[in-house]
């Protein structure tokens, strides 16, 4: 296997806030019947379970997140998600369902620090006083396609398309200067 | 002449003097000052010249409604104009100028208009410029724009920064003022999330001016105390130099924040607030309205409201002899409060027959003048006010005294601001009575689910007096009891010509009584046609003082009642906002998303000349040092077809379809068949949209027994992923598909040219022979340690390889090729190659051949085209008697006579003219290109009747006369018989 690297090698910058590209992160776009057993089956052996509506579940380092009605993202580390897709597509195989590694095809990047919030709320249409943990919000940031969760206490994950990671990446950072704290 | 008082000044803070220039003169005004008041304190009256006219001008208003006392602020790249200085809150070193002068604010020689208005009426414009057509070009336009506008546009980029945000709120409070106040902390004690904005620096609005009590207390006290309950509590914020700009459907409101103006701490100058609020409740205050009499817009004459907030706000005295006019009780405040500063009130002139209230009784028990029944005929002064000529009111204008004074005061009484509430849909009803319009609380403006979106507290809601304002929160509060306004909306009544003429009601468009007047015997009757003819109301204050006395005046000279006529249109912003606050962090790099693939770096650094694919930047060429792009095209292409070239084909769109039922919908959405693809192979396919216009094109290709990979366009690729979902989601939403875009999964390398296969069994891994992989097939293995996904397919002609390996392995697999590939000679190429290669091969490009009027057939693409399958998008379509016309234009390739290369885009002519006297056509270019291995022009076309005309020569005129003679030929120009590929 040749070396793999991110679309900005970790890249980050400290305003008010630290916003960070994450690295290498797994994700596996499944798409399926998501009442189905086998699915639940499959995501208990990992620890986990079936998210209900817009929910994040996570359990040792992995999370799977409901992504539209017939939509999951599970994330995992790089190094595991080629595996982990082909076993699920597998679980799978009886039902109709498509389960696809996109671990490349996107970016994540981290916003940590008190004034996290300040950060993503001048860039996303979402209500980040009443936003909780435990949920996955599909919207954008600024003029692309993002998803977002707190992904820990004071952190709040973003993923993105790779292609537009610095733009994102710009975006968080002229967002986060010191000086353009909100409240 | 105006000047700073000795004592008071609620606002400002004596402790902290701030220095300022205007017009280069230094001058000095205090912390919480505005800059008016600072330039009034220091004794300047006259601040600009009039738009038209070029009339000296000076404030008349205090805050955001002022239309005359705009400067041009700061110097180079941070050179603003028409900057409000009512709203301008003054800061260290602050550098003013006049604007609309010329050579100088105090001798101007464009006010010889002024001496000439008769000759410029409403309408001026249209009028003059029907006839001659060439006078426009070469007269009135170059003597407009020397004359017309106020400030001088910026011509450097803005250097500060700039942001939105967005929030949420249960009730949106605009206005700050005790109005406001009270319904927050009224929805806040309900535990409603609350948002109060207010525009100004300070809480309170009007009150604290105007006096009364409010349960118990001054104003000032009880704004205080209400601030800071509010403060207290978790669920309200509170925004000073907020203001909302507008209201607009579903809840949507926008806020204007002043964060860092002039900072240099690192704050964004301005902030734009996107707010989602449940209930926006508008206490938004009033405004109170000029009166129309001659003069009143020299220097000196002001709202009554303004004098009286430059003297209790910020200490500053508008003149030593203040005569105040008005028709109504509460400018009378405007005299007491005069007086109490120790100025001179030689008269105050009520329109009204008698003044019997408590204010004009307190007037005149604090010995005023008091004149009934009077109006000013004229204002003497032409730079500063010297006096009044005083008239009665129901006369002509004959006068009958004369008062020396330097300034005058004037209210015509008050006009909600219902802006917000107007902006979505809001209705207004006229109030006879108070003479203002004022929202109809029964029609307020309404939600999706038919609910109220706003609702109007205070004097935005007409209600004028604090005792009704606080009743309406369930506050006891007491002022003096006011007596009703006489409407005036010309004074004298009767007022002559002579008179009407410098009776100024928009000061800032210069437009008078006598040219409403005017456009009513003109025959408009629209208030909406007479604001655009007259430009009443239409300048950057939007009318704030004009509207109603305009339409008054325009329904008086119509014969009908004002609510007849009704108001124009409230538009946001409330008062202009910086196009960096609109801009937001969409500037410079983040104008808007730049695309990158993973070997965008490395192309940059080999410096790539880009070529913008959507959103994508794509190399176009990889020119050397010394080396045109033409002739770096030239040279990757020859390199490719002689030895290896690579392309970065990342952008190339990769969806994967996966389900029982993914076969026949591939088959509705191509026009060939896909379902019968055997696994591991490739196929061209195209498709249409319900038009029968082609749409896209790509190889497919079988993965598995149940899943394919559609190739799309690389403009293409988000597009068709949603053209699939919308069928799968609001047509077929039966049949089992999943779809997934995996365009950005893959980074995607072409390896092309007779020696890619050499290139590929150095890297090793895999077994990519002829027979192991022959043209058209794909096979998952690795190569050079990448694991790989090898399609065989060419777009060139050539022996070609298209490798998808994992996008964060994408550079390190390009560096791989490029180190690898140094013994055969191997090269990138870019876009412009790729085209070349494709015209040269025949292939059509979506966008280039194709611009959404043309079906597969007129391509010559008959063979993609099912005649087993029932049905597909775009079938039915193409079968219409249009599509199926023989007369439409067919693909053909072209061959210059002379060898040169047609320029793109070119029409064929054919025998005579068209019904608009142009020479009729017979084809058109759709690509064109010079092809280094032929050493001539090549072109592909669409021809009536072309495939029939093989060998016939056609004229394509050029520009400068010149024309283009090229033969149609079959449009494959090299290697036709495919041997290249076939290897």
């Amino acid at each position: 296997m040749s070396e793999a690297i991110s679309a900005l090698k970790g890249a980050s910058h400290t305003g008010f806030a630290t916003v960070a590209e994450a690295g290498l992160t797994g994700m596996i776009s499944i798409r399926a019947d998501l009442t189905s057993k086998a699915l639940a089956k499959a995501l208990k052996g990992l620890g986990l379970a079936t998210p209900d509506q817009r929910k994040v579940v996570s359990s040792e380092g992995r999370s799977v997140a409901w992504m539209s009605p017939d939509e999951l993202l599970l994330i995992c580390t790089y190094e595991e998600a080629p595996g982990l897709s082909q076993s699920l597509s597998d679980a799978l195989a009886k039902e109709h369902s498509l389960v696809t590694n996109v671990s490349d095809a996107r970016a994540m990047f981290t916003i940590s620090g008190e004034k996290g919030d300040e950060v993503v709320m001048k860039l996303c249409p979402v209500d980040f006083a009443t936003f909780p943990e435990g949920e996955m919000r599909r919207t954008r940031a600024a003029q692309v396609a993002a998803a977002l969760w707190r992904s820990g206490p004071q952190e709040i994950s973003v993923i993105c398309f790779r292609s537009v990671a610095a733009y994102m990446l710009g975006l968080l950072e002229v967002s986060s200067r010191k000086g353009g704290e909100i409240f | 002449m105006s000047t700073r008082l000795a004592k008071g000044g609620r606002l400002i803070d004596r402790a902290k003097p701030l220095n300022f220039t205007f017009n280069g003169k230094p001058m000095r005004g205090y912390a919480g000052d505005t800059l008016a008041s600072a330039l009034l304190g220091a004794g300047q009256v006259m601040l600009g010249r009039s738009f038209k006219y070029h009339r000296p001008r000076g404030l008349v208003a205090s805050g955001a409604e002022e239309p005359n006392a705009l400067v041009n602020l700061g110097r180079n790249n941070r050179h603003e104009p028409d900057q409000r200085t009512t709203t301008t809150e003054l800061f260290e070193g602050a550098e003013a100028t006049s604007q609309n002068h010329w050579p100088s604010l105090e001798f101007d020689v464009g006010a010889i208009n002024d001496t000439f208005y008769r000759f410029l009426p409403a309408g001026f414009y249209y009028k003059t410029f029907m006839a001659p057509r060439f006078a426009w070009k070469h007269v009135f336009e170059p003597i407009i724009r020397q004359s017309a506008g106020l400030g001088a546009a910026p011509k450097e980029a803005d250097p500060d920064r700039y942001e939105q945000a967005y929030d949420y709120c249960d009730v949106l409070v605009v206005g700050g003022g005790v109005a406001g106040l009270a319904a927050a902390l009224t929805e806040a004690r309900a535990g409603k999330r609350v948002i109060v904005m207010e525009q100004t620096a300070h809480w309170g609005g009007r009150a604290p001016v105007d006096g009364g009590q409010i349960d118990g207390q001054e104003p000032e006290a009880w704004v205080a105390a209400a601030v800071e309950t509010l403060s207290g509590m978790a669920n309200v914020r509170l925004m000073l130099r907020t203001m909302a700009a507008g209201l607009h459907d579903h809840g949507y409101a926008i806020g204007y924040q002043s964060v860092g103006e002039h900072a240099a701490d690192g704050r964004p100058r301005h902030r734009l607030w996107r707010v989602r609020a449940g209930l926006t409740i508008t206490a938004s205050g009033a405004i109170e309205r000029p009166i129309a009499f001659s003069g009143n817009d020299v220097p000196g004459v002001m709202l009554a409201s303004a004098v009286r907030d430059y003297i209790v706000n910020w200490a500053v005295s508008p003149g030593d002899r203040v005569v105040v006019v008005t028709n109504n009780d509460d400018a009378y405040r405007t005299a007491l409060a005069v007086q109490a500063a120790g100025l001179t009130v030689p008269a105050i002139i009520d329109a009204r027959e008698a003044a019997t209230g408590e204010l004009p009784e307190l007037a005149r028990a604090r010995g005023i003048k008091v004149m009934t029944g009077r109006g000013v005929a004229k204002v003497l002064g032409r730079k500063s006010v010297t006096g009044v000529e005083i008239c009665a009111q129901a006369g002509e204008g004959g006068v009958i005294e004369t008062v020396a004074c330097d300034c005058v005061a004037m209210s015509g009484g008050w006009s909600p601001v219902v802006h917000l509430w107007s902006h979505c849909g809001g209705k207004l009803v006229w109030d006879d009575a108070a003479a203002m319009f004022r929202p109809d609380a029964a029609r307020p403006p309404t939600g999706a689910a038919g609910e109220p979106l706003a609702r109007v507290v205070g004097a935005a809601n007409g209600l004028l007096q604090l005792g009704t304002i606080m009743d309406e929160a369930g506050i006891p509060a007491v002022s003096e009891v006011e007596a009703p306004l006489l409407p005036v909306w010309v004074m004298p009544a009767g007022a002559k010509e002579k008179l009407k003429f410098k009776a100024f009601l928009d000061y800032q468009n210069d437009v008078k009584v006598s040219d409403v007047q005017l456009a009513a015997r003109e025959g408009y009757e629209s208030v909406e046609h007479t604001k655009r003819y007259t430009t009443l109301g239409m300048a950057s204050d939007q009318g704030k003082l004009s509207n109603i006395n305009g339409l008054a005046i325009l329904s008086d000279a119509l014969g009908r009642p004002i609510p007849v006529t009704g108001t124009t249109t409230f538009r946001p912003p409330y008062t202009p906002i910086s196009f960096g606050a609109v801009t937001g962090e969409a500037r410079g790099e983040l104008f808007q998303p730049l695309r990158r693939t993973p070997m965008h770096g490395w192309h940059e650094a080999k410096g790539a000349h880009w070529e913008p694919v959507g959103l994508w930047r794509r190399p176009y060429c990889y020119p050397k040092a010394g080396e045109s792009h033409r002739t770096a095209v030239n040279r990757e292409i020859v390199n490719t077809r002689t030895n290896v070239g690579l392309l970065d084909a990342s952008t190339l769109g990769k969806i994967v379809v996966k389900g029982p039922d993914a076969g026949r919908f591939l088959d509705m959405l191509y026009t060939n068949m896909m379902s019968n693809l055997g696994v591991g192979k490739c196929r061209y396919g195209l498709m249409c949209n319900e038009n029968g216009f082609l749409s896209d094109d790509g190889v497919v290709v079988r993965l598995s027994e149940d899943t394919w990979l559609c190739h799309t366009t690389s403009g293409g690729a988000d597009r068709i992923h949603g053209w699939m979902e919308d069928w799968l989601q609001c047509e077929w939403w039966d049949w089992k598909v999943y779809t997934a875009n995996l365009t950005e999964q893959y980074a995607q390398v072409a390896v092309v040219g007779p020696k890619a296969r050499m290139l590929l069994e150095k890297l090793g891994g895999m077994d990519v022979s002829k027979e192991a992989l022959p043209f058209m097939t794909y096979a998952e293995g690795t190569l050079g340690g990448f694991p790989v996904r090898v399609f065989r397919i060419s777009f060139s002609g050539e022996l070609s390889y298209e490798i998808a390996v994992p996008a964060n392995m994408g550079l390190a697999f390009w560096e791989a090729l490029n180190a690898a590939g140094e013994e055969f000679g191997v090269m990138p190429y870019g876009t412009e190659g790729l085209h070349v290669m494709r015209a040269e091969k025949g292939f059509i490009m979506i966008g280039d051949e194709t611009d959404g009027t043309v079906i597969p057939q007129d391509l010559g693409l008959g063979w993609a085209i099912s005649k087993k399958k029932e049905d597909y998008l775009g079938k039915r379509a193409q079968e219409r008697s249009y599509m199926t016309d023989p007369k439409r234009w067919k693909l053909v390739g072209l061959e210059t006579l002379d060898g040169s290369v047609l320029p793109d885009g070119v029409y064929a002519v054919a025998e005579g003219h068209n019904a608009n006297g142009q020479r009729n056509t017979q084809g058109r270019v759709t690509s064109t290109y010079y092809s280094p291995m032929l050493k001539r022009g090549i072109a592909m076309g669409l021809v009536l009747n072309g495939p029939d005309r093989m060998g016939e020569v056609l004229e394509f005129p050029g520009d400068k006369g010149a024309v283009f003679k090229a033969k149609i030929v079959d449009p494959v120009f090299y290697d036709k018989e495919g041997e290249k590929a076939n290897v």
